[in-house]
């Protein structure tokens, strides 16, 4: 039943590659696709980087995520959301971030979705749980 | 919404965002090394001053103790342990770890 279904967002604050929250906030949410959950992700701070487009952690010699990000639509998380403030203090446009899968009729390529603050602000009031990484 | 910052304002702005996402109404607990952004007369002090004209904001008794911070930023209430467990009973919680 549809009012039985948590709203779950997840925070991410961290910037990536330096430590490993990225990496294991990433794996928590597809865990948390497989089930009927009503999930959102929010990038703010320094976890915009993790949605920057273009890299390349072959030569730390670890594997990387953003194959994975891009296919954040294939596990049906779609509700994905990055604060402007956050980015442009940063030095970041929208055009600086990565794809994160495709629209199933268009094959136009999706986004994250850039908000402001206080419209981020009102979707964690409604949320059942709120995890950060 | 409660919002718990467990970070020193003077080494990292986790109290800046977290006071930016606040709503009106909501509570701002401060734990851990959060709570030196509740020594009156810092440097930093305008941050707590505007989270005051919006939020209730505490500080943990035992972290404050533990630090000797007894003269607060004027407006932010002390609780305890109990009293966070209530927080996180009335509200959805989220951390800025």
């Amino acid at each position: 039943m549809a009012e039985d279904i948590k709203k779950i967002m997840f925070t991410v604050r961290k910037p990536p590659h330096g430590t490993i929250y990225v990496y294991e906030g990433l794996e928590v949410k597809l865990i948390m696709a497989a089930y009927d959950a009503d999930i959102s992700v929010v990038f703010m701070d320094d976890g915009v980087f993790a949605v920057k487009k273009g890299q390349d952690t072959k030569d730390l010699g670890i594997k990387g995520f953003a194959a994975t990000y891009g296919a954040l639509v294939d596990y049906e998380i779609t509700q994905v959301y990055v604060d402007r403030q956050s980015m442009e203090d940063r030095g970041m446009t929208e055009d600086d971030l990565l794809v994160i899968g495709e629209d199933e009729d268009t094959e136009e390529p999706i986004k994250p979705q850039v908000l402001e603050s206080a419209e981020i602000a009102a979707m964690m009031a409604e949320q059942h749980n709120i995890l950060a990484f | 919404m409660l919002h718990t910052v467990n970070k020193s304002p003077f080494q990292n702005t986790t109290l800046e965002s977290c006071i930016r996402f606040a709503r009106s109404g909501d509570v701002i607990l401060l734990i851990e090394d959060g709570v030196l952004a509740a020594q009156a007369g810092n440097v930093k002090k305008n941050l707590l001053e505007e989270a005051l004209q919006k939020c209730e904001v505490f500080a943990l008794g035992a972290d404050l103790k533990a630090r000797a911070l007894t003269d607060l930023v004027p407006g932010v209430k002390i609780t305890d342990y109990s009293g966070f467990v209530d927080l996180v009973e009335q509200h959805t919680t989220h951390s800025w770890l």
